[in-house]
């Protein structure tokens, strides 16, 4: 098995579906963070990608257009964030329930509509591969990370996007003081509720846009439970990451490379049990968790609804 | 900076503010005002009002009834947004800082930027370090609030403020936590700021502090103002006659005791900061029953890790720790509790209660696995409700009932609180550590009452402070620390605070 990995074109190739697999968890990741770090534990990140892979789909299927189906799937996602950002910031309900809450409508919800308009296995005409001119002929990176679709570029670029905006922007500065001491933050005239609020409706937009990738970026096609506890994993990846952007990308890739083995391994027929191949990445992640979380720094407002004591 | 402001502050009246919260009338038809150039003293027993008044003042709390005048016009004061945009900036009681962040980032979180959508830390560092000469309060910009002393993060809060224009400032016990030489400064500061033109609001439960900064005082008892007077008028024995409504001891006849066996015995004691760094250097020192020795020194100097060292909180790395006979080095915190200690931290809220908790779920934290007040495995709510209500009347605690969340209550009561629980089990050893910071005059005769009757009943006391007053009123021993080793003992009734000072300066004699 080590000769065969070690021939060039099977690195090659694993690294980049590592990449086109590493996408959805960008997404998903780099929300749940924003989210985070404004003080606010969204669980329903998972409910929202499935939730919005079938509105993106089943727009694209009725629609013929791509960007109307990118342009509803995000709205749905914005939509579940804001349903989130009412329970959670302004019913100050407990953030870990009120997230499972969510997920589960996420699933119940997709799982019906399906149902009740498509009903069978459809496919689509997702988005196509867009080489970069002169990058994608690099040797190796060219084919690991220049030749894929516009969302899989659309991911990447948000990482240092998210960076520049958390750690260089006023908004940003906002938004940590938020997540760290809300009632610190209030004292300055900043607006708690309005920052928590555009947070968990941008980390919606964002896991919507994971959710789209899947059906109509990656699958070409909508099957029910499509995200398969992704968004779970995003969740623990922006743990894995400490809340920083960088962190969330690593993460996302070393995840999603080991994840493209896996494929790889099995496609191969390699003989090591299909169990155990399938397993590898989320033993991976309960590894990395126990030992990177221990050390990390948590938003210390996380998870706690914000109430100015006022009767 | 002081673009887009309606105005100088030249006065502030608030008339007649009435604030309720569940259970609590905290402000009843309160009057209050204050001018430019002028420092308005705000005195008060511990729940009598006053952080309440300054929320309202802020904007953080909307009073039921009243009504504010700034410069003579009536306005509602929406947000705290509202009141930094007319001027005023307050420094809470509880620092609003944000740890992980720098102090430039601090200063500037919520405010628009020069380089329009990307924050500009560089010109905020040359403008904090401006207002740092002009009004003495040096901090380094770049530096992370973390890593600050207390007395720098205090500095912080006081340029937030002025970073923001403020012309009139709240100062809510801005000193409970300053050590003798940073009040200096700080007063320094404050008298700059008086010259230059602004209001000033100043809280704090300290008379001496009244008395050296103040131009008028006004008292609130119970949420209604019982006295104004201009502070040349006034002295320090009148101003806790007019807080608490009766003269107040502050002075104790203590009786005469010899002390019998040594109860606490701390014996070449090592251990480490939380840095990591020797914090404590071969520390010895006895406690008898009937005896209160007082530690005295510059906070930082060792005193917090002794009291955890000896409590089972923090590792011993040499020495021994025994009480009454027993040896409990690095014994858990209950098997020292169970040899006969009782603790009182200095961290009220964070070590000392559990916020979120209520009265009577704080006053059984200690004995609630044991009879009376657990049947088998399980909880007697009515013993428990006996048990907390003796607490409650015999120690003088006000709480609206025993359901009520401890962080709720007034700082004194909570402390209060504490010392109900910790001496209702009858301790051989009581490691007290500042036991009335931030607690009023009332509250602090009584709580200085309470330990000398512990003393009678012969308890060992170790009384940890940075009051020098209270050391010298309580001890009969006084052993100063400085840089994690005792620099000396005295005797209590010979010790003066020239002395103390010297050796918590580090001077030997
Ligand atoms: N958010 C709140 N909810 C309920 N009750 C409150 C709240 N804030 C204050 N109180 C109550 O209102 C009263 C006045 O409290 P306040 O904090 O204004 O007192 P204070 O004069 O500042 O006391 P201290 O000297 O201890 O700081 C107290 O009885 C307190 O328990
Ligand atoms: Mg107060």
């Amino acid at each position: 098995m080590i000769n065969e990995l070690l021939k060039e074109g099977a690195l090659i190739l694993i690294l980049a579906s590592g990449v086109r697999l590493a996408t959805p968890y960008l997404f998903a990741a780099l929300g749940e963070m924003i989210g985070q770090r404004s003080g606010v534990l969204n669980l329903g990140v998972d409910g929202t990608m499935m939730l919005s892979a079938f509105t993106a789909f089943y727009v694209t299927f009725a629609s013929g257009s791509l960007a109307l189906g990118v342009l509803v799937g995000v709205l749905t996602g914005g939509l579940m964030g804001l349903i989130m950002a009412v329970v959670s910031v302004t019913m100050r309900a407990e953030q870990g329930i009120s997230g499972i809450g969510l997920h589960l409508f996420g699933l119940g919800m997709s799982n019906l509509l399906f149902r009740l308009s498509l009903g069978a296995i459809s496919t689509v005409e997702g988005f196509r591969p867009l080489s970069v001119p002169i990058l994608s002929d690099l040797p190796v990176i060219g084919a690991v990370f220049f030749r894929h679709n516009v969302l899989v570029y659309l991911a990447f670029v948000l990482v240092p996007v998210a960076w520049v905006v958390l750690f260089r922007t006023p908004l940003g500065l906002k938004i940590r003081a938020v997540g760290e001491n809300p009632q610190a933050a209030d004292t300055l005239g900043v607006s708690v509720t309005g920052i928590r609020y555009l947070c968990v409706i941008i980390g919606g937009m964002m896991s919507g846009l994971a959710g789209t990738y899947l059906s109509i970026g990656l699958n070409n096609m909508y099957v029910d439970n499509i995200t398969n506890g992704m968004g779970w994993i995003a969740v623990a990846l922006v743990y894995f990451g400490r809340w920083h952007p960088w962190g969330v990308l690593a993460g996302s890739l070393l995840f999603s490379v080991v994840n493209a083995l896996q494929i790889w391994v099995q496609v191969r027929g390699i003989a090591i049990p299909y169990e155990f191949a399938v397993m590898m990445p989320y033993v991976l992640t309960i590894v990395a968790l126990a030992f990177a979380v221990r050390r990390a720094q948590q938003p210390a407002a996380l998870s706690k609804p914000y109430e100015r004591a006022e009767a | 900076m002081a673009t887009a402001r309606p105005g100088i502050i030249t006065s502030l009246e608030m008339c007649g503010i009435v604030k309720r919260f569940p259970g609590v009338l905290a402000n009843d038809g309160v009057d209050f005002d204050v001018r430019a150039g002028e420092v308005h003293a705000l005195l008060g027993e511990n729940g009598a009002g006053k952080s309440t008044l300054m929320k309202i003042l802020y904007g953080l709390y909307q009073p039921d009834a009243g009504e504010i005048l700034l410069n003579g016009r009536p306005l509602n004061i929406a947000s705290p947004a509202q009141a930094i945009r007319l001027g005023i900036g307050m420094i809470h009681q509880h620092f609003m800082l944000i740890p992980p962040l720098t102090v430039a980032e601090n200063v500037i979180i919520g405010l628009p930027s020069s380089r329009r959508i990307f924050v500009d830390t560089d010109r905020a560092a040359r403008r904090i370090s401006e207002l740092a000469d002009a009004y003495g309060l040096q901090v380094d910009p770049r530096a992370f609030v973390w890593q600050l002393a207390v007395g720098e993060q205090q500095r912080v809060e006081i340029i937030k403020a002025l970073y923001r224009g403020a012309d009139l400032l709240i100062l809510d016990e801005p000193t409970a936590v300053l050590t003798p030489q940073e009040v200096d400064e700080l007063f320094a500061t404050l008298r700059q700021m008086k010259q230059n033109g602004h209001a000033l609001i100043f809280i704090t439960h300290k008379l001496h502090e009244v008395m050296a900064i103040s131009d008028r005082v006004t008292v609130l008892r119970d949420g209604r103002v019982v006295g104004r007077v201009a502070t040349q008028d006034t002295d320090e024995a009148a101003l806790a006659r007019m807080m608490v409504g009766r003269d107040v001891i502050r002075t104790w006849e203590k009786p005469a005791i010899t002390p019998g066996q040594v109860l606490l015995s701390v014996e070449d004691l090592e251990a480490q900061s939380d840095k990591g760094t020797p914090a404590l250097k071969r520390v010895s020192l006895e406690v008898r029953e009937g005896e209160i020795v007082g530690i005295a020194g510059v906070s930082g100097n060792g005193q917090r890790e002794l009291a955890e060292a000896i409590t089972g909180l923090r590792p011993v790395t040499g020495g021994r720790v025994i009480i009454a006979d027993r040896d409990v080095t690095n014994c858990s915190p209950a098997e020292v509790l169970a040899a006969g200690l009782s603790f009182i931290p200095e961290g009220r809220m964070t070590m000392g209660v559990i916020k979120e908790f209520s009265v009577w779920e704080n006053a059984i934290l200690e004995t609630h696995a044991q009879p009376p007040l657990a049947r088998g495995m399980f909880l007697d709510f009515k013993r428990i409700a006996d048990h907390t209500r003796r607490l409650i009347g015999d120690y003088e605690v006000k709480t609206p009932s025993q359901e009520t969340p401890v962080k709720n209550l007034s700082g004194g009561n909570i402390q209060k609180l504490i010392l109900a629980r910790e001496l209702s089990r009858a301790p051989k050893v009581l490691v007290a550590a500042q036991p009335t910071r931030g607690v009023d005059v009332g509250a602090t005769e009584y709580i200085h009452r309470r330990l000398i009757e512990q003393r009678s009943q012969g308890t060992a006391t170790l009384l940890i402070s940075e009051d020098l007053d209270e050391i010298m009123a309580l001890s009969d021993r006084i052993a100063v620390m400085y840089e994690g080793q005792i620099m000396g003992v005295v005797r209590g009734d010979e010790a003066s605070p020239e002395q103390l000072g010297l050796l918590m300066a580090g001077v030997r004699s």
